[in-house]
């Protein structure tokens, strides 16, 4: 089980309270778990990346286990404690001005 | 008519007030979607309860909202707002080619016969239209096909389509303005557009006549005189008789021409407003005084309309999607401002109240007569 936790403006779209729990099957990537987080929640499609090449947005970043995944390889293996759901995966609005 | 409701979009959230025809107490409901900057909130003509919202920001993109029950409650619809094929480049601001890039919708137009058709028009500037009430959305791609495409270039806000008219009778009419391309037209529903800016001069580009490149600001029709649009361009308030062929100046004794919104009163083709801005580096009233200017005469003469506005030390702007008339009667009229303040007038102009004070940054206001 991954839990996933999202930025303020995204839990009120998705009417979210608290984390998001997602079961994947096999090894979780980052790939695999927004793939099952947008199709649980279909509105945040075009949120967190691109609707058509799957770029993550400009002013989103990915933490976990207090590393910024935001460059990894959207196919790489997320840490032993995300997949176990020890450690929660981050998706963060970036600190951009106001 | 039993009431009005004014659809206010803003920098941080959206806003829905209501009254009855009075147009005197006001309930406030808000703020929808905090946080979000709502460029557009727009009512379907043919069912006021259907409303589309265009909800983004910087961090996660573009948002349409969609609401059934008039704006108590709302459900994201489609965001998903592809050019069709290879986009190209359009210029940018120092003329070298710069790829076009979706950033966000800036205006909403439902149809004036369906309540599942809806236009979007987005920057970078396209036209989208959507058949399902915003499940999906389809570029109309003739517009941005045009020869001239490649040669648009933004003006200070982005290079965006913001407005959108519709023949209320001839559906295959509809016309859009680009700020800084022009206003264009199609009359055979959007396949083919061809610009209609004969008659606009833009001091500062290299040809003042060009076929495009101007920074129209805003336009605004009568749906019983469709042939008659006015237009608030960056400087000037321009007039055509002849559904764009055409273009002549308006501008008269206002105390400058330079301005962002223009609208029409309901009932009376011939009035119509302005609310004159000191200029495209000062984007605030002349003389610290809000006023809204009428021409009861189709231009050329204006009056000040002051009662009950702000005549010293104001200095917000009114963006060009901000101004709406209602269809009661007397005709109200609305505006929003940058500081926050939503006024309306119930009688035409002649005198205004705050309906709100303190709203975040006003980027839109529409608004509806309820049935």
């Amino acid at each position: 089980m991954i839990r996933v936790r999202l930025p303020t403006h995204l839990r009120a779209l998705a009417h979210i309270d608290g984390e998001v729990k997602i079961q994947v099957e096999g090894q979780p990537t980052q790939r695999v778990v927004l793939d099952a987080l947008e199709a649980r929640y279909p509105m945040l499609r075009g949120t967190i990346r691109d609707h058509v090449t799957h770029e993550r947005r400009a002013f989103v970043r990915f933490f976990a286990c207090e590393e910024d995944m935001s460059h990894e390889p959207p196919d790489a293996p997320l840490p032993e404690a995300v997949a176990t759901g020890a450690e929660p995966y981050l998706i963060v609005g970036a600190m951009a001005g106001g | 008519m039993s009431g009005v409701r004014v659809l206010v979009g803003t920098r941080k959230g959206a806003f829905v007030l209501t009254s009855d025809g009075t147009r005197k107490q006001w309930d406030v409901s808000g703020p929808h979607f905090a946080g979000w900057e709502m460029y557009h909130l727009a009512g379907s003509p043919v069912d006021p309860n259907r409303l589309y919202a265009s909800q983004s920001s910087g961090w996660f993109g573009q948002l349409i909202q969609r609401s059934d029950d008039g704006g108590t409650t709302w459900e994201p619809v489609g965001n998903q707002f592809t050019y069709d094929g290879v986009p190209g480049t359009h210029q940018w601001y120092d003329g070298t080619p710069h790829p076009w890039e979706f950033a966000r919708v800036w205006h909403l137009e439902p149809s004036l016969t369906d309540p599942d058709t809806v236009y979007a028009g987005v920057e970078d500037a396209a036209l989208f239209r959507s058949v399902d009430g915003g499940q999906s959305w389809q570029e109309l791609s003739g517009l941005r096909g045009h020869d001239t495409g490649s040669s648009w270039q933004p003006g200070a806000g982005g290079m965006c389509l913001h407005t959108i008219l519709q023949h209320p009778s001839d559906p295959g009419r509809m016309f859009v303005a680009i700020s800084a391309a022009g206003t264009f037209r199609t009359d055979d529903t959007g396949k083919t557009w061809r610009p209609v800016n004969h008659g606009l001069q833009s001091d500062g580009i290299p040809d003042p006549n060009a076929e495009v490149g101007h920074c129209v600001h805003n336009l605004a029709m009568h749906p019983a005189r469709p042939d008659v649009l006015f237009m608030q361009k960056h400087w000037d308030v321009m007039r055509s008789d002849d559904a764009g062929e055409s273009w002549h100046e308006v501008s008269g004794d206002l105390p400058t021409d330079f301005g962002f919104p223009i609208d029409v009163h309901a009932h009376e083709p011939d009035t119509i407003y302005v609310v004159p801005i000191k200029s495209d580096s000062e984007h605030f009233p002349p003389e610290g005084k809000l006023r809204v200017y009428r021409s009861r005469t189709g231009g050329n003469e204006w009056e000040a309309l002051t009662k009950g506005l702000p005549q010293r030390d104001c200095y917000v702007n009114v963006l060009r999607d901000a101004m709406s008339v209602d269809s009661l009667d007397p005709c109200g009229v609305y505006f929003g401002t940058t500081g926050g303040q939503v006024y309306a007038s119930s009688d035409a102009g002649d005198s205004w109240a705050p309906i709100v004070r303190d709203l975040p940054s006003v980027l839109s206001v529409e608004v509806q007569a309820l049935p």
